[in-house]
């Protein structure tokens, strides 16, 4: 089954770049990634840029709205996400819980729909 | 075949004892809950029809079970998605057909599996009690919504999401990975203890939710027999059947509370106490104890003492302490300052309280205003106390409760 991990965290929460623990964080990510690439169950994913950067569209009445910022005005913001392909919701979360940001932010897993 | 009567009453029990063995043993096979349940139902619809015309088969449960599977084979075939998941199963049901007269079947026990994924975190505490209650122990949608007070629509469409989390979301039906299996045992504990702790609240006339004392005792025998090596699945039995001796005698005629000191220890269940002492010996054998075990040490201490007076209440206030100490909840020590106000005196007993007062949280707790109220009274205090009092009766829920409270205040002096 392939799962989506969204990473939510607030922007200046967790380490930041040019302090000393920003460093192993960022290691961190290398070897989830590695990890989970070498464990063939990475399919995908992505950082995000910083949610200063989001523009959200919406079509009402037929007329394009187009807003500064992110869909939702949370604190916390989706920040990145990995695509895994796992063989049942346990080892999904397990691999969740090893994601860096699992420790600042929230790790969110759902389960990918296949169409076929 | 045997004479063609009681089929209802046969059926009836079957699911009553023995639904949760066959459900997990169609569920290990087609690893889909829906289709298991389904396929199970379906089954009993004609173990009725077919049991009142011709007789009950010799395998109740391998007839229902092999009928199940042939259900549940028809089902995939007639369902629209004919994807490659339901072509296996469908192959592997039809390679495990067997005529339920021809054979002796033994069933395989996978209700351990059963109650792990009934009780999965990443579902809802209350969709957990609901699936269990469920799954495990046969109850139907309009019980289970009875024993919680829910409407029966609002009860089957919780039940419907949490079936549809289990299979959309990928929740395998196994034993949880070694690493995770305390944690995810503490939770199925924890899911028996709220089915138990809820059948409680049960006054006269609430069957139903006294009938969830019995299920969760029933599913507690379960895990104590499926984890003979963990000591808190003993514990938990042992605290239930110890708390449920005493459970004739906690209501008086009219329904009135009935406190621990004018209880008929006469009429204690004898038989729980003994089986719960025991247990809980067993459980206290494995250091360190954990929470059910040192509570259930608790309710054995009372549940041997001929009297009330006869107690051993340095020992209960002993307990408490060790308990407090692995389990730090305020609530230990409203119970702690009771006990301690027998073994030493009342105030010692105040002194416990007010340390705990501090800590605020409890002003809206309504056992502690009437702790208070007791130990104040049994001081001669008794303008305090009619003022402790008054606060319980506001803060209580059940009306049984107001009223022995309200008894208590009107036995004060207060001129």
């Amino acid at each position: 089954m392939q799962f989506m991990c969204l990473i939510y965290n607030a922007e200046d929460n967790g380490p930041q770049p040019g302090t000393e623990e920003f460093g192993p964080y960022m290691q961190g990510y290398m070897d989830f990634t590695e990890e989970v690439r070498e464990a063939g169950k990475l399919l995908g994913g992505e950082a995000l840029q910083p949610v200063s950067t989001a523009t959200t569209v919406s079509v009402r009445g037929g007329k394009t709205e187009v807003v500064d910022g992110p869909f939702a005005e949370t604190k916390e913001q989706l920040g990145g996400f990995y695509i895994l392909d796992c063989k049942d919701l346990d080892e999904a979360l397990a691999y969740a819980a090893k994601i860096p940001d699992a420790a600042y932010g929230r790790v969110e897993v759902r389960p990918v729909m296949i169409f076929d | 075949m045997l004479p063609p009567v009681h089929a209802q009453s046969l059926v009836a029990r079957l699911i009553r004892e023995d639904w949760g063995r066959i459900l997990s043993s169609l569920l290990a096979s087609t690893g889909d809950f829906a289709l298991a349940e389904d396929s199970l139902q379906d089954a009993v619809v004609s173990a009725l029809e077919v049991w009142s015309r011709d007789g009950a088969p010799r395998n109740p449960d391998a007839w229902l079970i092999t009928v199940a599977r042939r259900k549940a084979l028809d089902r995939i075939r007639h369902s629209q998605v004919a994807d490659r998941k339901s072509n296996e199963l469908a192959l592997w049901l039809e390679q495990h057909h067997s005529d339920p007269e021809d054979r002796e079947m033994s069933i395989p026990d996978h209700r351990l599996e059963l109650i792990y994924t009934c009780c999965h975190p990443a579902l809802e505490e209350k969709s957990r009690v609901a699936l269990t209650l469920r799954a495990l122990g046969g109850l139907s949608t309009e019980e289970i919504a009875n024993a919680f007070l829910d409407k029966p629509a609002a009860m089957a469409a919780r039940l419907t999401r949490a079936k549809h989390k289990l299979g959309a979301a990928g929740v395998a039906f196994k034993l949880p990975d070694p690493q995770d299996i305390a944690e995810r045992t503490d939770t199925v504990l924890s899911v028996v203890y709220l089915i138990f702790t809820e059948g409680c609240h049960a006054t006269n006339g609430e069957m139903m939710r006294e009938n969830l004392v019995q299920e969760a005792i029933r599913l507690g025998r379960i895990l104590a027999s499926l984890l003979p090596d963990h000591a808190e699945a003993k514990g938990l039995l042992a605290l239930m059947l110890l708390s449920d001796s005493r459970r004739l005698t906690r209501r008086g005629d009219s329904g009135e509370f009935v406190p621990l000191e004018a209880q008929n220890r006469a009429r204690w269940d004898k038989v729980r106490i003994s089986e719960g002492v025991a247990l809980t010996e067993a459980a206290l054998s494995h250091a360190p104890a954990g929470r059910y075990g040192l509570q259930a040490a608790i309710s054995a201490v009372h549940a041997q003492a001929k009297s009330f007076d006869e107690t051993d209440w340095p020992q209960i206030v002993a307990l408490y302490d060790v308990l407090y100490g692995r389990f730090p909840n305020p609530i230990l020590r409203i119970n702690q300052a009771l006990a301690l106000s027998y073994a030493d005196c009342p105030e010692a007993g105040l002194r416990l309280l007010a340390s705990v007062e501090d800590e605020g949280k409890l002003a809206s707790y309504q056992p502690f205003h009437a702790c208070r109220a007791d130990l104040l009274a049994r001081l001669g205090r008794h303008l305090e106390a009619a003022e402790s009092y008054r606060a319980a009766i506001a803060l209580s829920r059940a009306p049984e409760e107001a009223g022995f409270l309200e008894t208590r205040l009107s036995a004060l002096r207060l001129n």
